[in-house]
């Protein structure tokens, strides 16, 4: 694969390259390493900014259409954009977060240029034979490593799996414009609606606490956002409460919502069925609070409480009220000492 | 108009996964004995979805299609005892250890073969491999549009009207017939095959194809025609060591739980 390029579709969110594809972009140049050529990010709507910003995280080369309204994802036109750069680049990977707009994109370049493909993938290993990717099947139960017999691959990678390079402005790189044919769009998208969440975006909260069918109802939800608001947090859900109308489905982690990489993840009346742990199993430390002694959770969390979450919630956040009160107060004094 | 479900046959994913042994020689997940298959059930969803375009249409036929062996048969029952008019089981020793690009060899062929199609409808990955890679696979061989993740699909003046789920919300698109959109748990619970349905389904017409019927070389489909290869199938690691925090009250409990999230520097 020496001297082919690595190719990365950059994902935006209010002008700025999303944390997961600047991940992908670390992913892309690690790949490459010394021997492989050069990394290049296809972002269809990058101005001189964004082009900047991916430089400076490792792309050797950037691909744009130069089309502001292609900010948010549109799969005609990504897919056409990355073909384009695909053909023109010949790419031995194209690698691109595994998001909704990802998870469109990939399967459809992938049959488009005769690629194999790869999707919700969590580790990326290249060696002599070509690479060899490991990801989730089976509800989360399962993981499978697969190789390619294709020329070209492309996968979509989970959050939280790999580091973006630190942000260096001395990388230099060019750019190339990609010609966008617009008489092969043929969907058209006519309206984007986006649910107003809490103050802090799940996927870039440090403390995410999430809620299963165990809340027994939609007010369990105002319990877990009290911790939250006492932790700086954001509130999650596994499968079970969107699908019952207990809150949005733009709060679902798993396999088919989203992929949380906190600090802390507090679980709440969630089993731990492998589909949910598919998208929390990369948190750092995981607290489970379930009534059922035997749940699944308990193997993955650091802590685990076992009790009714409406009678063990209201103390944790007194406690922690009065922890922090009496940290300051040492700090205070300790600050006098000094 | 005719709408096109391709379904897929699975050991049953709501049954506990203590019942499904991995054979890492075989590279092969075994399900126990006595596990149920059934269909899918973002596919099952996808044929909600078709079954509520007939209702708003009037009219319309619905053919609900699968790769599989003989005991697929079962899926297309479903399908039929849901409302699905026809069957197509594409069943051929050659399709057999395949992967995502085969499949979607073979099911866009034969909606080639079906000919009039307006719309191809699946769910949006299936509850094996969850890959979700056939439905844009179909649209792409066919050159179709392909709308993925839908919780809403409409269709009106030979036009569908799709919202999509993305990670912020919804998108709603919209793209000329024929297309090809991929069904997501968003759209809710697929129906039961009521009483009547499932007397008719009997009597419902299922064609059986293989690949000469769909004039792909054997070479192209199943374990011949695959672009990956599975390496390795494994259980993974779970972390273990969770600490049980005790407390003769749920007050002693919060209390505890408060002060190890400080000693782990975590408030």
């Amino acid at each position: 694969m020496s001297a082919r390029s690595f190719e990365v579709v950059v994902e935006l969110s209010a002008g700025k390259p999303t944390a997961l594809s600047l991940e992908v972009l670390g992913l892309a140049r690690r790949l490459a390493g010394q021997d492989g050529g050069p990394v290049c990010a296809v972002c269809p709507a990058a101005d001189e900014a964004i082009t900047a910003d991916l430089i400076a995280h490792g792309a050797d080369r950037v691909y744009s259409a130069g089309e502001p309204l292609l900010a948010d994802y549109d799969s005609d036109a990504w897919t056409a954009c990355a073909a384009w750069a695909v053909r023109t680049s010949d790419p031995a990977v194209v690698l691109v977060g595994h998001t909704t707009s990802g998870a469109d994109l990939a399967p459809r370049l992938a049959f488009r240029v005769q690629a194999a493909v790869a999707t919700g993938c969590l580790g990326v290993e290249r060696n002599a034979d070509g690479l060899r990717i490991t990801r989730p099947c089976y509800g989360g139960n399962v993981h499978e490593t697969v190789s390619f017999k294709t020329r070209l691959t492309v996968a979509t990678l989970r959050k939280g799996c790999f580091d973006a390079l630190p942000r260096d402005t001395a990388r230099r790189g060019d750019t190339v414009k990609i010609p966008l044919d617009r008489s092969t769009l043929r969907a058209r998208v006519i309206e984007r609606q986006r649910e107003s969440g809490g103050d802090v975006r799940l996927e870039d909260a440090r403390v995410v606490i999430a809620g299963g069918r165990g809340l027994n109802g939609p007010e369990g939800f105002e319990v877990l956002a009290r911790l939250a608001r006492e932790l700086r947090g954001a509130v999650g859900a596994s499968r079970v409460p969107c699908d019952l109308g207990w809150c949005p489905h733009s709060m679902q982690i798993g396999l088919t919502g989203k992929t949380v990489t906190p600090e802390l993840y507090i679980a709440v009346g969630i089993s731990g069925a492998g589909h949910h742990m598919a998208g929390c199993g990369n948190a750092r430390n995981i607290i489970a609070i379930n009534t059922d002694p035997d749940a699944a959770i308990y193997r993955e969390a650091r802590w685990g409480v076992v009790g009714d979450y409406r009678k063990v919630i209201p103390p944790l956040i007194e406690a922690i009220r009065a922890l922090r009160g009496a940290e300051r107060k040492s700090n205070a004094t300790a600050d006098r000492r000094r | 108009m005719h709408i096109v479900v391709c379904v897929k046959q699975v050991p049953d994913p709501e049954a506990a996964f203590s019942m499904f042994k991995v054979d890492e020689q075989a590279k092969k997940v075994i399900p126990a004995p006595g596990l149920r298959l059934v269909v899918s059930p973002f596919d099952e969803q996808a044929l909600e979805a078709a079954l509520r375009v007939r209702e708003a249409a009037g009219e319309a036929r619905i053919t609900v299609m699968t790769l599989g062996t003989e005991s697929a048969r079962a899926a297309l029952k479903h399908g039929l005892a849901m409302g699905a008019d026809d069957g197509v089981l594409l069943a051929d020793p050659a399709f057999e250890d395949g992967d995502a690009y085969t499949t979607a060899r073979v099911l866009a062929a034969a909606v080639g073969k079906l000919g009039d199609c307006d719309m191809v409808l699946t769910g949006r990955q299936a509850a094996d491999w969850d890959a979700g890679v056939v439905g844009c696979g179909i649209a792409e061989l066919l050159q179709l549009p392909a709308i993925t993740f839908a919780r809403d699909v409409k269709v009106n003046n030979g036009t569908v009207r799709v919202e999509r789920v993305v990670d912020t919300g919804c998108d709603v698109i919209e793209a000329p017939l024929p297309v090809v959109v991929t069904v997501s748990n968003e759209l809710g619970a697929a129906r039961a095959p009521s009483l009547r349905e499932t007397m008719r389904a009997a009597r419902k017409p299922v064609v059986t194809w293989a690949a000469t019927d769909l004039g792909l070389p054997p070479g192209d489909v199943g374990r011949a025609g695959t672009r990956r290869t599975l390496e390795r199938l494994f259980v993974p690691e779970r972390r273990g060591a969770c600490e049980l925090v005790a407390g003769a009250t749920p007050e002693e409990q919060g209390a505890k739980l408060a002060r190890c999230l400080l000693e782990a520097k975590l408030l």
